[in-house]
């Protein structure tokens, strides 16, 4: 089957994307619009002492200057975090309020005070300019340490000392015996940088208040429309949950960025109700950076443990957590239950033990982002094990190949349960592709040519498919985690798929009517996705963690099953043959043994003409389901990274990056090795070049591309991306998830690399070339 | 960005009538800076006077050792010119270097030496090849040009019309791009012409574009890469930034200098 499951179809939507066709939130223009423009704080913490609209509202096309005392007097409810977290002492999360305008103090660089809306967007900016708002500064703590020290500015009255949570998870004393009576502990100091999400779509909202049905829109860039009408509705009290509809249409990249109800939409809808207008917001680049929501921001320490033979007795980790001015939706699960999970890696670890300090400062909110607490698990683990080997004396691979599970299902100390994988068969496929082997003459060939060669690799693993409900529920969650889907076979028999997942870039159009052509061997073409519109779609939980594959498309093998199954029931009807007999193939159904068939087309018309159906059967041929996952799902792999380091400059090459996946059952191999090279590159972005950069005042130093380094084409290799899948034994398809994995376990690789190559273990993200020639000198010195 | 008036002047003298009847006036050049400073709203000028179509702006000739570049010439057409690399190899590479495609088919040499950025290449190019900058008023010398960062010797309202050297004997650029803007984080022009060797540093000082009379004396006696072995560079005076801090950029300087020592020899 040229199309179905396993095929290397080329992407439907990429027609649209590659002519400009797409139609993103800010292409569309509806009728009698205005635009939204926002002051914003130029402080990292102060007060607001007053605020001067008059100078503001006396400007040309101006309609309202808006502020947060309105807000909150309109009864806007404040921005919440959706996921519960209790401390060690049992007690509940510290969470700081959120108002969408701020009302008395501001708390990072780029918080909303002032929504102006006017006709035109340079009036809107204009009018912005014009309100004078005035501060009392206060004290900042720009970072974690600042937040932590003693006297440190409070942020939030109800976080004392900035601590918004001190959670563990793991059996302490049994941790720490472990590790005192080990043969070797390997200690280290861990930062994880901070990173700006960078979609190329900026944010963007458009808001219609319809009086006459009492009725609101909101067209916005998010992976999760349905999630966005809840909280606006449930929380925010902008509109009722019905009589608010929400639209993410074409959508240029999330990374988890755009899961969020950030300020602005929220704004923007009380404004549509306010001016009777349609209110269009978007960012601009500097805002994206000052807003968005940033992901990672750890500190870390972590001691593992190791029996003579250099088996992993126990693992102690440490993490303070930045979580910035405020808590984002969920920003707290992604530091514990996205984070502390994972810290089993691949390995045997019989005891572990983490506890993660949730820590409020003067910054952005930090949330999911690409990986989401998966690539600070994997850094820690791997850098530790690559760590560790050096300091036993012990081939990395080797060591990493001796704590190896080996047997599934594993029970991780810490929750997880792995299903299936055969790590070995990466570790093998991987060093064999990257000629592991030769890698000394490699090296020796760099020396002559003046150059430092290094090698490292990780193994990470990660988990996706997120989440089992009532399991997700019990650890805090205040949603549920299930995917829902329905598909429609027309009269004439072309399928329409509805399902809550939203694409923003991972070509769902495609490989979920693959999964259907592959059903029922119908043409890709005669099969249409659709998405991102809570008129259209049942409830949904929408697109992060990897979840569209092992959550959303299992929802649509559960609908594909119970329309096989009343397809069977009229073909056998239609046939006169038993149901048993009855098969769907290549687009036709038949009955075995016998040469009756009918064509698919004929079975749609059968159904909604209703003139012979079985008795009882109700005519019409819909059918929905709802997938609740049964557990997460482990991608893993091994990657290699093998750079070329000029010791009088500091800059890295990447000379060589293999990656072996696990990502069970593919569905479409040219759609996810795509994947995996955006993931990589984004690891490689984080390991080498990215970081938002903080002063102690609380600006960001980094709030542009001439600061923040994204990737460019030559600061990354030609990838070799292989495989070696097992099947996921909890959904329907096998499938694992492989959005987020090549920013998962890459960073690990090139550090671990670089390490090797400078021989000083002394290095933090990015490796500037910088920060790799003040290493490879330190190193000398300490030589000399 | 805020409403402006345009304007498009044939020529210089015409650019500068334009300029001086304007309100809040800019010259426009490429406008690979300004352009996006206006629409960050950092930059309102009342008028925009465009000078890329000014005919008497544009163009290289080059007449044995003497060369002379518009200031309208963009940086892909400096890249291209064979007779100029034929004489002068250094300053095509340099213009090759600069941006990307779309930056280099905009951007001119008359903006870069105007706009005089501390981490733009070709003021090192004007300040090792001792070039003169020709303006609607007068001529100056490189030397007296570059004042400071963003800083130039141009009164108000003066406009930069060409810029002359003499093509000197050997020369080459080395750049460390910043990883982020892809300017130089470090670059360094040297040449060695009659009247001796001249090495201009550009990105890594703390006020613009400099020379490095250490090297220049070293190299003056024997013009290799390793004569600047023996020159230790000091941190002070040096940027430090969130890419990198003083001691790494004196460290660039000398890497730099010899990369573009061993390229012009």
């Amino acid at each position: 089957m040229s199309e179905g499951i396993g095929a290397a179809v080329k992407r439907k939507e990429d027609k649209r994307f590659i002519t400009g066709a797409g139609r993103y939130t800010d292409d569309i223009r509806l009728e009698n619009q205005a635009y939204a423009a926002f002051v914003r704080s130029p402080h990292a913490h102060a007060k607001v002492t007053g605020i001067d609209k008059s100078a503001a509202e006396a400007m040309e096309g101006v309609l309202a200057v808006l502020d947060g005392k309105q807000l909150t007097g309109d009864g806007i409810g404040n921005i919440i975090c959706g996921w519960a977290i209790t401390s060690k002492d049992g007690s509940p999360m510290n969470m700081g309020a959120w108002s969408a305008l701020a009302t008395d103090k501001v708390r990072y660089v780029g918080d909303a005070v002032v929504a102006v809306i006017a006709e035109t967007k340079a009036q809107a900016l204009a009018a912005a300019e014009a309100v004078d708002v005035s501060y009392e500064e206060l004290p900042v703590a720009a970072n974690i340490g600042a937040a932590l020290a003693d006297g440190a500015p409070q942020i939030h009255d109800n976080a004392p000392g900035n601590v918004i949570y001190d959670w563990e998870i793991g059996e302490l004393q049994a941790t720490d015996d472990a590790i005192a009576g080990a043969a070797h502990v390997t200690e280290m100091d861990i930062t994880n940088n901070r990173l700006s999400p960078n979609a190329m779509e900026p944010r963007s909202a458009i808001t219609k208040y319809d009086a006459a049905e009492d009725h609101y829109t909101l067209y916005t860039t998010s992976q999760n429309p349905h999630v966005a009408r809840l909280v606006l509705s449930a929380f925010y009290q902008v509109a009722p949950e019905h009589k608010l509809r929400v639209i993410a249409p074409d959508v240029g990249g999330g990374f988890g960025s755009k899961i969020y109800i950030y300020p602005e939409e929220i704004v923007c809808l009380w404004a549509a109700l306010k001016t009777k207008r349609s209110i269009k917001w978007t960012a601009d680049r500097t805002e994206a950076f000052l807003t968005d929501a940033h992901g990672r921001d750890h500190v870390t320490n972590a001691k593992m443990g190791f029996d003579a033979d250099g088996n992993i007795v126990g693992f102690k980790v440490s993490t303070k957590a930045n979580f910035g001015a405020y808590m984002s939706l969920f920003s707290s699960a992604v530091p514990t239950y996205l984070y502390a999970t994972l810290l089993s890696g691949t390995y045997n670890i019989p005891n572990i033990y983490a506890e993660v300090l949730a820590v409020y400062s003067n910054t952005v909110p930090v949330d999911a982002y690409r990986g989401a607490g998966r690539p600070e698990a994997s850094y820690v683990v791997e850098r530790m094990m690559e760590t560790a080997a050096r300091e036993m004396g012990k081939d990395p691979a080797e060591l990493r190949r001796q704590n190896f599970v080996r047997e599934f299902p594993h029970q991780t100390p810490v929750i997880m349960n792995y299903d299936s994988g055969d790590f070995e068969g990466n570790l093998n496929q991987a060093m064999e592709a990257a000629d592991w082997a030769g890698f000394e003459g490699r090296k020796a060939q760099s020396a002559a040519n003046g150059k430092l060669r290094g090698i490292g690799m990780a193994c990470y693993i990660e988990a996706c498919g997120i989440a089992p409900s009532a399991a997700v529920g019990s650890l805090g969650a205040g949603v549920g985690l299930w995917e829902s889907a329905e598909v429609r076979v027309n009269p004439v028999g072309t399928i329409e798929i509805l399902t809550g997942s939203h694409s923003h870039g991972q070509g769902h159009e495609t490989t979920f009517a693959q999964v259907v052509a592959d059903r029922f061997g119908v043409p890709l073409d005669s099969i249409q996705i659709v998405h991102g519109d809570t008129d259209k779609v049942q409830f949904g939980m929408g697109t992060y963690g990897s979840r569209s594959g092992p959550v959303g498309m299992s929802a649509i093998v559960k609908a594909l099953d119970k329309v096989e199954a009343k397809v069977k029931k009229i073909g056998a009807h239609l046939l006169e043959e038993p149901e048993e007999n009855i098969v769907i193939e290549e687009g036709t159904v038949k009955a075995t043994g016998t040469n009756k068939a009918l064509g698919w087309h004929e079975i749609g018309l059968a159904a909604y003409t209703a003139h012979n159906l079985p008795p009882d059967m109700e005519p019409g041929l819909k059918e929905g389901a709802f997938y609740d996952p049964l557990n997460f799902t482990f991608p893993m792999g091994c990657f290699i990274c093998e750079v070329e380091v000029d010791p009088e400059t500091g800059k890295t090459e990447i000379l060589k990056f293999v990656a072996s996946d696990d990502f069970g059952v593919i569905i479409n191999p040219m759609i996810v090795e795509g994947q995996v090279h955006g993931g990589i590159a984004q690891g490689v972005g984080q390991a080498l070049l990215e970081e938002v950069v903080y002063d102690a005042d609380g600006q960001q130093l980094s709030a542009s591309y001439m600061d923040y380094t994204m990737p460019r084409a030559d600061d990354v290799p030609s990838y070799d991306v292989l495989h070696h899948n097992t099947k996921c034994t909890t959904n329907p398809l096998g499938m694992k998830g492989c959005g987020e994995a090549g920013a998962i376990g890459s960073p690990p690789a090139v550090i671990n690399a670089i390490t090797n190559a400078i021989g000083n273990n002394d290095i933090s993200m990015p490796a500037t070339p910088a920060k790799v020639w003040a290493a490879i000198n330190s190193a000398k010195m300490a030589a000399e | 960005m805020h409403n402006t008036n345009y304007h498009k002047a044939s020529s210089a003298s015409e650019a500068a009538s334009l300029l001086s009847g304007a309100d809040d006036g800019a010259l426009l050049a490429g406008g690979q800076t300004l352009i996006p400073t206006m629409k960050q709203r950092l930059a309102a000028p009342s008028d925009l006077v465009d000078i890329s179509g000014a005919s008497d702006m544009r163009g290289i000739t080059v007449s044995g050792n003497s060369v002379t570049i518009g200031a309208m010439t963009t940086h892909a057409e400096v890249a291209a010119s064979k007779e100029l690399a034929a004489v002068c190899p250094g300053i095509t590479s340099l213009a090759g270097g600069i941006g990307d495609p779309a930056v280099r088919h905009r951007g001119t040499l008359g903006g870069s030496v105007a706009n005089n950025d501390p981490a733009a290449d070709y003021p090192a190019a004007m300040l090792a090849l001792g070039a003169t900058i020709k303006t609607d008023k007068r001529e100056i010398a490189a030397d007296d040009f570059f004042t400071g960062m963003f800083s130039t010797a141009l009164d108000e309202g003066e406009i930069i019309t060409s810029v002359s050297f003499t093509a000197p004997a050997s020369c080459a650029y080395a750049k460390f791009p910043n990883p982020a803007s892809r300017y130089a984080m470090c670059g360094v022009f040297v040449a060695k012409g009659d009247s001796g060797v001249r090495v201009a540093v550009t990105g890594a000082g703390d006020d613009g574009v400099f020379r490095q009379s250490d090297m220049e004396a070293a190299l003056a006696s024997n013009f290799s890469a390793g004569a600047l072995d023996g020159v230790s560079v000091s941190a002070d005076g040096m940027l430090s930034d969130i890419h990198g801090d003083a001691a790494y950029r004196a460290n660039l300087v000398k890497v730099m200098a010899k990369r573009a020592v061993a390229a012009a020899s």
